[in-house]
Order: structure tokens, then sequence, then C-alpha cells
């Protein structure tokens, strides 16, 4: 068995060696977005390791056609990357908060950096070490930016939309509001979101009210609103909803936009809409962590996710929306055409970013949740309450009779 | 037994086969896929390319190795000693307790231990790496050792060791010439147990794995997008070599014992 693994292991080995072009493809000097060789041979040879934590299949990793982003900028900086991958915004917090891992740039979205810096949580950057920030980033990201006013904490990765995918064949309403999640015409093809802060948001929208509101009737209003929609709703579900959708098993459904356009590419009757009472407007942005030991390196690695060319293949790679203007120029031209990708102004004035809220709220919104996902729920509850009340008394009765029987055996011996 | 009771007996085993092979062939079949996602596109090897170029898995797939073999091995040191230690104890409150105490990581919910590993190596400051994983493993995969070994101790019979003692040799070699023979498929049993419950493990590693990631925790960070079918061509490779590994221990213990059936006939 040993073996077998070791020959495993050395196939894998062999399987890694690197191969990339793209390095190649940068030589010519009349490239505009050329990397600088000499900011980034900074580090070379200097043996720095950097810790980096982001969502999972959330980058440019060599596969289906894409550079593997991490290699190219492990060749161009002799910096090595141990890249690992997390599930959920709360997952990040709670690793970090624990102290039992350390990390120098996690990619966090927008609701939580801000909770890190009301924590104290994240260093300040130093932006003269991160010159595409001004270089190339869009100007949205650098005025308004709710989740870090003073623009000390964070470079923009990736943002997005939150909209409503449906299919064309079976949903002929027409589709341009959040109340196709809630008609009884769909009821059982409806999908939603599985956690509670996005699906909160689109009812909070639906009913008019900020997705960020701390007032409390507002927040059980949405509630009520949630439970009356439970009975139509099919699943509760993220990634299920690539298969479902595309499988037509299911016909409506909210997501994000950049997962619409993979969807989309299966199914050509999928289209995307967003909805007329607005809807939410996330930024994944990149942070440093308190503590980290390669402060310069890991702005390095931030600079770098910056390049125009980086930043088309790592959108190209996930369908979500690039923040660095100039990578549009270098991406699918389809792509960057994208009506749902980049949206217009008009629709863009229409959405909300998440901001943290108190920790109140938060356990507000998630005991409601837990009341609405979970509360439909008890019948079945009382069911397996009752078979194993009834599993005991069995149990008991089975013992007692054992024993009756021994003693009789013994009574009779 | 009757035909009818035979033929029923089939279909019983059939649909309990169809039942426990049916997911993992539908697995299979999709790491052939040529499209994301679970409607037959046409077959391709594009998954198989793809993860041999994901190096993310693929560190992940060594990590997972190297802190079940490390686990393993150390667990099953662990464990035979701790079995052979108890087996010898003459109090036997002291070694019901223990044997008690013992199983406690295995019937205790793996989220009681995940935690409360993750809270004792904060505590000591002890940094979430390979370290603090292995011992995490270590300290689940004991019990399985111990509880495989326990039971082969008991039906050694006490005359050999000191027949073997009688016959000249020093207690160290009667233990490693007798005992250890006589112990060794329930060691290995202990150790191919802990090795692929380490392997598989997901709820302690996400709460001790630090800074390094497991194969369980990078398919679980997936869920938010969609999980590659790259996982799906790891599987395959996994349970093929697992399928390979049980085929050829099968054949040679089945030609073992023919061989041995035919020395009795001689005789």
């Amino acid at each position: 068995m040993k073996k077998i693994f070791a020959i495993l292991l050395c196939a894998v080995l062999l399987a890694s060696v690197p191969v990339s072009l793209f390095a190649q493809d940068t030589a010519g000097d009349t490239d505009p977005y050329a990397f600088d060789e000499e900011y980034y041979s900074k580090f070379k040879g200097q043996g720095i390791k950097l810790y980096v934590y982001n969502w999972g299949e959330y980058i440019a990793d060599g596969t289906e056609g894409s550079e593997d982003v991490i290699k190219i900028f492990e060749e161009l900086t002799g910096i090595d990357v141990e890249y690992t991958t997390f599930d959920t915004n709360e997952a990040l917090y709670s690793k970090l908060q624990s102290g039992s891992a350390y990390y120098d740039v996690i990619i966090p979205s927008d609701y939580m950096i801000s909770r890190m810096i009301d924590k104290d949580m994240l260093e300040k950057l130093d932006f003269s070490n991160i010159p595409n920030f001004e270089k190339y980033v869009s100007d949205t990201f650098k005025s308004d930016v709710e989740y870090d006013p003073t623009l000390e904490y964070s470079v923009p990765y990736t943002w997005g939309t939150v909209g409503i995918i449906y299919n064309t064949k079976y949903v002929t309403k027409t589709v341009d509001s959040w109340d196709i999640l809630w008609d009884e015409d769909y009821a059982g093809k409806i999908l939603m979101f599985d956690n509670s802060r996005d699906a909160f948001a689109i009812a909070l929208e639906k009913l008019g009210y900020s997705v960020n509101t701390e007032n409390e009737e507002e927040i059980n209003e949405a509630a009520e609103l949630l439970k009356e929609q439970k009975p139509l709703v099919q699943a509760y579900v993220m990634d299920q909803i690539f298969d479902k959708m595309e499988e037509e098993n299911a016909w409506v459904a909210p997501y994000y936009a950049g997962d619409f356009i993979t969807m989309h590419e299966q199914n050509e009757n999928l289209a995307f809409c967003f909805p007329k009472e607005g809807s939410n407007f996330f930024v994944d942005a990149m942070c440093i962590p308190k503590g980290c030991k390669n402060k310069e390196a890991a702005e390095m690695f931030i600079n770098f996710m910056c390049e125009p060319k980086i930043s088309a293949e790592n959108c190209g790679a996930t369908g979500y929306s690039t923040p660095i203007d100039a990578a549009r120029n270098l991406m699918d031209p389809e792509l960057a055409a994208s009506e749902y990708a980049y949206p217009s102004e008009d629709i863009i004035s229409r959405t909300e970013k998440f901001v943290n809220l108190s920790d109140e709220t938060n356990k507000l919104l998630d005991d409601l949740w837990i009341s609405i996902s979970v509360g439909g729920l008890s019948v079945g509850f009382w069911i397996a309450v009752a078979a194993v009340v009834v599993a005991i008394i069995i149990v008991c009765i089975v013992v007692m009779n054992r024993k009756k029987k021994r003693e009789n055996i013994r009574n009779t011996v | 037994m009757t035909k009818k009771g035979k033929t029923l007996s089939g279909i019983y085993i059939a649909l309990m086969m169809l039942f426990l092979y049916l997911p993992i062939f539908v697995l299979i079949v999709f790491s052939f896929n040529s499209t994301k996602g679970y409607s037959w596109n046409g077959f391709s090897l594009q998954w198989y390319k793809d993860l041999f170029s994901n190096e993310l898995i693929l560190s992940s797939l060594v990590n997972t190795l190297i802190v079940a073999a490390a686990a393993s091995v150390v667990s099953t040191i662990l464990g035979t000693g701790a079995a052979l230690g108890v087996f010898s104890m003459k109090n036997k409150a002291a070694k019901n307790a223990i044997k008690n105490v013992t199983y406690l990581p295995m019937l205790s919910p793996e989220i009681v231990m995940g935690i409360s590993l993750m809270l004792l190596f904060s505590f000591a400051h002890l940094s979430g790496g390979f370290a603090s994983l292995i011992i995490a493993h270590v300290s689940f995969c004991v019990p399985t050792v111990f509880l495989s070994v326990l039971p082969k101790l008991r039906q050694i019979n006490k005359n050999m060791y000191e027949a073997a003692l009688d016959l000249g040799c020093n207690p160290q070699r009667a233990f490693f010439k007798v005992i250890v023979p006589e112990i060794m498929p329930g060691i290995i049993t202990g150790f191919l147990m802990a090795f692929t419950y380490s392997l598989d493990d997901f709820v302690v590693s996400y709460f001790t794995a630090g800074n390094v990631q497991t194969l369980s925790i990078t398919i679980y960070s997936m869920v938010k997008k969609r999980v590659s079918p790259e996982i799906n061509a790891l599987s395959t490779i996994m349970f093929v070599l697992v399928l390979l590994v049980l085929l050829v221990v099968n054949v040679r213990s089945i030609k073992a014992e023919r061989a041995r059936e035919k020395k009795m006939m001689r005789l």
C-alpha cells in the first residue's frame, strides 16, 4: 500500500513541473502592461514565504486553459506562496480570532472587512508599495467605500452584484422584481440563498428598507416575509444552484452575476435580471491581518493581483468583475462587454453595499434565520423525538424481559 | 436453501451492492464528462489533465497523505503499546477504567474533539500546522489500534510465551518472536483503520489545521462555487488504487490458502 502511494506521489510531483508561457509574453518592450521587473525582484533569493487565504475556486489556477497566477508570481518574485482556501467570511473570521493560523494576505468581503477594522484586526497598508492601486484601480473604489471609509486597509480584488437568475423556458412572466421569488405559480421551483445575510438582504430590499438596517421592526418584517416564502422554496442552497439551474430542476434563483455568466455558458435558456428594488453590490478585497511578518512582500502580492493581465486572468476564470479598468481591455471581449458583469451606472446606483452590523443585530439575524430555515421542520423534529422515546421504551422492555427470563432460569435451576 | 430463497438472497445482495456502489459509479462516470455539471456531454480526460496541473488540490493531497502516514504510524505504536500494557494489568477495576477512557474519543462526537483540541492548542500557544494536525489525528486514531490489538492479545496462548522463555529466549526476544507475530493481524488492521480514519477526517482537521490544508478542507472550501470535477477525477484514482490493493491482498491470501490446503492434502 505504501509503495503505491509513493508511486502516486512521484506521479504528482512529475505532473506539477512548471509550464508557463505567460512569462515570455511580457518580454516585449512595447507592452504597456509589462510587469515592473525591478520592483518585483526586491525579495529574490531571500526565501520569503507568504501565506495567502482566499475563497475556494476564486483564482486562475492553470486549469481549463487559464494561467496559474500564483506560479507566475513565484517565478517573478522568488517569493514562495502557501495558498489555501476558505468557504465563508465567518470561517475566515473565526480562524483569525482563534489565533490558530497565520496569514499574510486575506481576501474577505466588504462587511467582514468593516468588522475586522472595528475589531482592530487589520494592518494599515502602505500604498507606496502598491503603486498599481493608484495606477489601475477604477475610481469607483477610491471614494465612498463604506466598508473601508478611510481607504487605508483594503485593495479590491473582484466585485459583483446579486440578481435573479431564471429560466426563460418556464418563467414566462416578466421578471423585473424580487416578487418573482414569492410567486405561487413557481412554487417548488424557487431556490434561495442558504446564508442569513444574503437572504435577509433580498427580503429587506423587497420591503424597501436598507440592507444594513439595525431597526428590529424592519428585520422582523423581513423575517415574516421569508417565512411566508418558505413553502414555495424548493431548497436553500449555495453551490447546488449551478446544477439545479442548468439541469432545469429549478427555475428561479437569486445568485451572483459572475456565476450567472458561468451557468449561461452551460444553458442558453437562463437569463439574468437586476430587480427594480435594487440589490446587493459586493466587493471582495485584499487585506493584511495584524501580526503579518512580511508586510512589504504581502503588499507586493496585493500589487501583483492588481496587474491588469493578472486581474484579467482571474476574472476570466471566475466570471466575477474586475476593479481594474485596464484589465477589461485584456480579457475575452464578450465578457468585458457583458452587461451582467459590468452593469450600467443606473443599475449600480440602485445597489447597496453590506457594512458590518452591530453584534446584537447579527445575533438577531442568525436567530431569526435559524427559526426560518429549521423552524418549518418542527413536525419532523417531533417525529424524531417520538422515535427516540419509542426506541428507549423498547430497549427497556427487552432488557426487563431478559432479566426476568434469567431469573426464571435461575429459579428453575 | 430453496431455489426461491436463493433468488431472493441474490436480489437482496444485488440491491445492497447497487446501493453501496451506485454513488461511486456515478462519480467515476462524471469524472470523464467533458463539461462541468451533471449532464453527460461526451467523453474526455480533461479533468484528469486539469487535476495534475491544479497545485492546490495536489498539495492538499500530499498534506493529507503526510498527516495520515505520520498519524497512523505513531498511533499504531502508541495503541499497540497501550493494548499490551492494559492487557497485562492485574487490577481489574483500573483495567476497565482505562479501557473505557480509551473508547471515549471514539464515542464522543467529532465536533467535540475538534473544538476541544483547537482550544487546547490555542491555550498551549501551539500554532496550527502539521504538528497540531498530527497530534489531533493521533488522538482519535489510537483507540482504533487499541481496539483491534486487544482481542488478538486475548486469543494468544499464554503457554507459548512461557515456552519461548523456557527454550532460552530472553523476554525481549520472546516478545518479538512470539507475541508480535501472533498479534500482527490486529496491528495491521489497526494501522489500516487509523490510516483511513485520518485520510477522510474533516471535522477535527477543520478546527486544528491552521495553515495546512488537507484535501477534505479544500473540497469543502469549494461550496460557494461549484465543486470541480477534478475532485471526481482524484476520487476515481484513489478508489481504483484502493481497489487494486484489495485485489492484490485477496488474490495473495487465496493463493496462500490453496498452497496450505495442498500441503495438508499431501500430509
